[in-house]
């Protein structure tokens, strides 16, 4: 049976969470394979501490939503996991983040190859202003080397329908990616990440700039993609999580304080903290 | 006042009137007035170039005096093609011969040199482009102009001699002061412009747009070249276009050493003239009426071209402009 299709449900023997001071590791029972594990990531600005020491398992296509008040870590997290912050100066990254059983961080790992594999959407859209809606799509490949035509046009078309945005375009490929909708510009992000075939999408509040109409169909979207890739998407908005995710995991101040599925992780948080922020008290 | 207002009184009561009448009126006169005094400057300039020049337009017509390739003020025959001619090859030449120094120092400036050493080549552009263009003159003709005559001009122009005599009259006679000393100077004082230009506007894409070509697996270089370069690439021509229009006008250091010859063809290694250095050469000695008048419609053809320059400029920016929503 497809993993996939199954609702997200409580474990059948759900173990306690050992959350707490430093060490927090998800031992969410589950049916579905890890595809990235991640052991003891911490991130440090200088000497500042971002993200500490924390330990979670991503699920072949599943959806895993990391919540949490501003600046709790949870886009710096986020950003560890393609290694996005090898460009920025003065970050520190340490511990492992294995994408099927290598370590990308592993010495000799180019990180623009894993940067292919482990695809990533922006709050912001970002389609590349001066080129055409095409040529954002293909814009990966290209990268890669790959100049046949037949090929780029098949690769675009499916990643354009994969990212529900095929119809709305189709008979203006050629017209400038900034002359479309936020939403559909949000759309046009996910559809180039797909075409280099990622396996991972990493997604930093991908609906956050965006109105609620265009939420839906990213939401729903988010629901299709699952079929096919591992899911991780940072939110500030919990019924978002709610709605979209498989698993979720609370991050505050550095900390991944608790990870469950999303169901248990709604009704029934094992720590204090979480429950206020879910509930409203804070953040 | 009987007693202080509070704050939040304050803050509740009417503008006074003198504020509102008075004085938004007199700051709206005072900066009008400076606006359209701009305007008029530039008109009255214009106004003076083609009035006191209107002599030789009359004799010679518009594109008569524009395409005329003699300039004899013997003789009374003046034309300004010759000296269009040579600032337009000194002009272009030296942009060509910058644009992409200039982009490669703006890249590292801007993407890869630590801070530190960014500060640094910052400084010394900026600083290379407040150098009086009379010392780079004087570089030019104690330094420069000897070493490439001994090291460049006479060794070709022996080797042409003996191998290539038919490069002989394109090359001209190997004299120090010439074209192509002029080129490489104005091309050294145009690199600060066109640097900082660049430098500024790859310093403004977004972060977003490197980081999305990133996650798409792009390298650092293909980074610059697909996202950096393309969103930056309205102010970087528009900056490489008012370089042009520099190059155009620099007189100083290109009548020091471009020869001053006022008689075509020019040659690389023989002395030529742009129009500034004309002008900066012979208004001294113009005692002719119609010689003095000539030079006034030099300065106002380049008056013209300096226009017509900076308006492409102008409109390249906005046509290569990033536009689009929420970008």
């Amino acid at each position: 049976m497809d993993p996939v299709t199954m609702p997200p449900t409580v474990p059948s023997n759900p173990k306690p969470q050992q959350a707490g001071q430093g060490e927090a590791r998800a031992t969410v029972v589950a049916h579905a394979a890890p595809r990235m594990v991640t052991e003891g990531i911490t991130v440090l600005y200088g000497k500042t501490v971002g993200v500490h020491d924390v330990s979670l398992t991503f699920r072949d296509k599943t959806v895993t939503a990391l919540i949490g008040p501003s600046g709790c870590g949870k886009t710096t997290f986020l950003r560890a996991l393609n290694r996005m912050h090898d460009l920025s100066r003065g970050v520190k990254v340490t511990g492992k983040a294995v994408l099927d059983g290598q370590d990308i961080y592993a010495n000799g790992v180019d990180p623009v190859t894993i940067r292919r594999r482990i695809g990533m959407v922006f709050q912001k859209p970002t389609p590349f202003p001066t080129m055409s809606i095409y040529d954002n799509v293909v814009a990966g490949l290209k990268l890669v080397g790959i100049r046949d035509r037949a090929l780029l046009d098949e690769v675009a078309e499916r990643s354009l329908r994969q990212a529900a945005l095929w119809e709305e375009v189709e008979d203006r490929l050629r017209a400038p990616a900034s002359g479309i909708s936020g939403g559909q510009q949000q759309r046009l992000s996910i559809a180039r990440a797909l075409a280099v075939e990622a396996e991972v999408l990493l997604m930093d509040e991908p609906t956050s700039s965006l109105d609620p109409q265009s939420t839906m169909r990213i939401e729903e979207l988010i629901q299709e993609l699952k079929n096919t890739v591992t899911i991780v998407i940072v939110t500030h908005n919990m019924q978002q999580a709610a709605r979209v995710s498989d698993y979720t995991a609370f991050f505050y101040e550095g900390d991944l304080v608790e990870v469950s599925d999303t169901n248990t992780m709604f009704t029934n948080p094992k720590q204090r903290r979480t429950n206020d922020y879910i509930t409203g008290r804070f953040g | 006042m009987d007693r202080a207002l509070t704050a939040s009184e304050r803050i509740r009561l009417p503008t006074r009137p003198i504020y509102r009448r008075l004085g938004d009126r007199l700051f709206q006169i005072v900066v009008v007035a400076l606006g359209l005094s701009i305007i008029a400057l530039a008109l009255l300039l214009a106004e003076v170039l083609f009035t006191d020049g209107l002599e030789p337009l009359r004799r010679f017509g518009f594109w008569g005096f524009l395409t005329g390739t003699t300039w004899d003020p013997v003789r009374g025959v003046h034309g300004t093609w010759p000296f269009l001619v040579g600032t337009l090859i000194t002009a272009i030449a030296s942009l060509a011969l910058s644009f992409f120094p200039a982009i490669g120092v703006a890249i590292f400036s801007a993407e890869y040199a630590p801070r530190w050493l960014a500060g640094i080549v910052d400084t010394i552009v900026d600083l290379l482009a407040a150098v009086p263009s009379v010392v780079v003159g004087i570089w030019g003709i104690f330094v420069l102009v000897p070493l490439m005559q001994s090291h460049v001009y006479l060794p070709v122009y022996f080797w042409a001699f003996e191998n290539a005599p038919g490069l002989l009259p394109v090359l001209g006679p190997p004299a120090g002061y010439n074209l192509v000393t002029a080129i490489i100077v104005l091309a050294l004082m145009i690199v600060p412009y066109t640097t900082a230009l660049a430098r500024d506007a790859i310093r403004l894409v977004p972060r977003s747009q490197r980081e999305a070509a990133r996650a798409l697996g792009a390298t650092r270089w293909e980074v610059m070249r697909m996202a950096v370069l393309p969103y930056a690439r309205g102010a970087i021509t528009a900056g490489a276009i008012l370089s042009l229009g520099r190059a155009i006008g620099e007189t100083m250091a290109v009548a020091m050493l471009v020869g001053n010859s006022n008689t075509l063809p020019f040659t690389f290694f023989g002395p030529a003239a742009t129009m500034p250095s004309v002008i900066v050469n012979e208004f001294r000695e113009a005692v002719e009426d119609l010689h003095l008048a000539s030079l006034m419609t030099v300065g106002f053809y380049l008056f013209l071209i300096s226009l017509t320059v900076n308006l492409i400029a102008a409109w390249l920016q906005r046509k290569l402009a990033v536009g689009g929503r929420s970008l």
